[in-house]
């Protein structure tokens, strides 16, 4: 089961913020963590994350430099910041709203 | 370390990179970023157990479709399409060579301004009686400067660039021989002083083409860059020029509320000055900008075309009706030439953005139109000044006129023929593309004769 585009767009944010949450990373190590966590359900063109990533650096909600990876090439490192937090704890709220109002009416219909 | 081995996917990288690069939305340091997932990405594949080449279709295929990407870098970077108007695409080469290029394209731009005050040092003062001296050189102040920077930026040999300095030696020779008479405040009064005036920048022109497109000259799309280059630059110039008014306009309302009047340096410097250094400066921002943004020339022929075939047939219209024939006098002369050049410049913006393998449309036909009409509104004016010089006898102007009047009336007439023909899929377009661009060195060749020829001719007249 592959989660449909919408649905992988709009969770996009809450889901980059949470993983940077757990500590500094970078594109290729979110993509990964991304997978791991969904199981491989959710599945992101890998160079979506970018755009993404950069409009939170905008919008200042991650904060990035570059600085050298183990592999002696540049790597752009993301890191969240105190209005990225602050922004993923208001995300968090909704999307529990939404999930208790999904899982609230799905209790439901199993229970009948 | 390369080995041999990881040669091929080290190119297939480059090449992904370069197509990364070409999008404007995707700045270099995304491409870095993006190249430093790719290879995580296909370091992590190969340890899988995937060929070098399996790996890479996988990761460029996670990576999705370029198309997709450059949008929705350029959603989230919405300013960066406008930014490259200014900034320059600094996704094209490494930054080290733009700033050198920033840095020799500033020298020379200040070496143009500076250039046009050098005579002044000699005691040859611009306000004060030798204005002549200054119109006759005025783009041998610019021009060899633009030569170096085309010379510097195409990589050229000092050697084999050094005949390029010929014609601008010849063009400093014959402006600056010629016996021509002083009038009583010094301006020009000859007549063949201000056709050189006029005719040395046109030849000269030519000389920088040569710089500019290499040894591709006698290859056609050499001479079609030039030309959309050529028609870049004078709307680069014209917006650059506004800015300068703008400036200048400020400089004197700003000294006069301190009662100071800055006229002598608006005068001395300001002008001829950033003048001269504007054609550099715009000249590079044309070479820098010629992938980013649409072309201008040929948007405004698009516009324009229709509406100067309409001005066209309503004058013949109008003519035919009323009956007034052509009143001749000299500005008629030197209008009805401008017509033509205009008229040609639209025919050649119009082919220098046209696909030569489309079939003919709605506006190639509107572009014989306006052709045919230009030609029967020529014949009919060159009717006039026949006449008049049939009657009157030649002066240098009337023959420097007819010569041009000619020369387009030549071009425009074979390139109706040919649209005629092109309508009619006779021939392909690429003939009348051709044709116009062959033409070009003959503009250059006529305005070369009549800086050398004329004043001897007419006895500096």
């Amino acid at each position: 089961m592959d989660v449909g585009k919408d649905l992988v767009a709009a969770s996009a944010t809450p889901l980059v913020l949470a993983i940077l949450a757990e500590g500094e990373s970078y594109g290729y190590a979110i993509i990964k963590r991304v997978a791991e966590l969904s199981g491989g359900h959710l599945q992101w063109t890998d160079g979506m994350l970018y755009p993404v990533l950069h409009r939170l650096e905008r919008q200042g909600y991650v904060a990035a430099k570059w600085s050298a990876s183990e592999n002696a090439r540049r790597r752009k490192y993301y890191r969240i910041t105190k209005e990225g937090r602050a922004h993923l704890a208001a995300q968090r709220q909704q999307w529990k709203a939404v999930d208790g109002t999904l899982r609230g009416i799905w209790m439901k219909a199993c229970t009948i | 370390m390369t080995t041999f081995a990881e040669r091929p996917l080290e190119e297939l990288i480059g090449q992904w990179r370069e197509y990364l690069r070409r999008r404007q939305a995707v700045h270099g340091s995304d491409v870095e970023e993006l190249e430093g997932h790719l290879r995580d990405q296909l370091t992590a594949l190969t340890e899988a157990g995937l060929t070098a080449d399996e790996a890479f279709l996988v990761a460029v295929k996670r990576m999705g479709s370029l198309d997709a990407l450059s949008r929705e870098f350029a959603l989230a970077h919405s300013e960066r399409l406008w930014k490259q108007l200014v900034m320059g695409p600094e996704a094209e080469r490494p930054a080290e060579t733009r700033s050198t290029e920033v840095f020799v394209v500033l020298s020379l731009a200040i070496a143009a301004a500076l250039a046009v005050k050098v005579p002044a040092l000699f005691g040859l003062r611009f306000d004060t009686g030798d204005e002549a001296f200054y119109l006759r050189n005025a783009s041998l102040f610019v021009f060899p400067l633009l030569t170096v920077y085309f010379v510097w930026k195409r990589e050229l040999s000092l050697a084999s660039s050094l005949w390029l300095a010929l014609p601008f030696v010849a063009a400093a020779v014959f402006a600056n021989v010629f016996p021509f008479p002083r009038g009583t405040r010094g301006c020009c009064t000859s007549h063949t002083e201000v056709l050189s005036i006029l005719h040395l920048p046109i030849a000269l022109w030519l000389a920088v083409g040569f710089a500019y497109v290499r040894e591709r000259w006698f290859a056609k799309p050499g001479r079609m860059h030039f030309v959309r280059f050529s028609g870049e630059l004078a709307i680069y110039y014209v917006l650059i020029a506004l800015g300068g008014g703008v400036l200048t306009a400020f400089t004197v309302m700003m000294f006069q509320a301190i009662d100071l009047k800055p006229d002598w340096f608006i005068g001395n410097w300001l002008i001829p000055c950033g003048a001269a250094g504007a054609v550099i400066i715009a000249s590079w921002l044309v070479e820098a900008k010629q992938s980013v943004i649409e072309n201008m020339a040929p948007v405004l022929t698009r516009l324009f075309t229709p509406l100067f075939t309409l001005l066209l047939l309503a004058f013949l219209a109008t003519m035919a009706w009323t009956g007034n024939p052509i009143n001749v006098k000299r500005e008629v002369l030197i209008g009805f030439d401008l017509l033509l050049v205009l008229v040609v410049g639209l025919v050649l913006y119009a082919a220098s953005a046209r696909d030569p393998e489309a079939p003919p449309d709605l506006f190639d036909a509107l572009q014989l139109l306006l052709v045919a009409s230009a030609l029967v509104v020529d014949l009919v004016a060159l009717a006039a000044i026949a006449e008049r010089i049939s009657e009157f006898g030649f002066t240098p102007n009337r023959v420097a006129a007819l010569g041009e009047n000619l020369i387009l009336l030549v071009n425009l007439a074979w390139s109706a023929w040919l649209y005629a023909r092109f309508l009619r899929h006779r021939c392909s377009f690429a003939v009348l593309e051709a044709w116009q661009v062959a033409y070009l060195p003959v503009y250059a060749v006529w305005a070369a004769l009549v800086v050398v020829v004329f004043p001897p001719l007419f006895g500096y007249r």
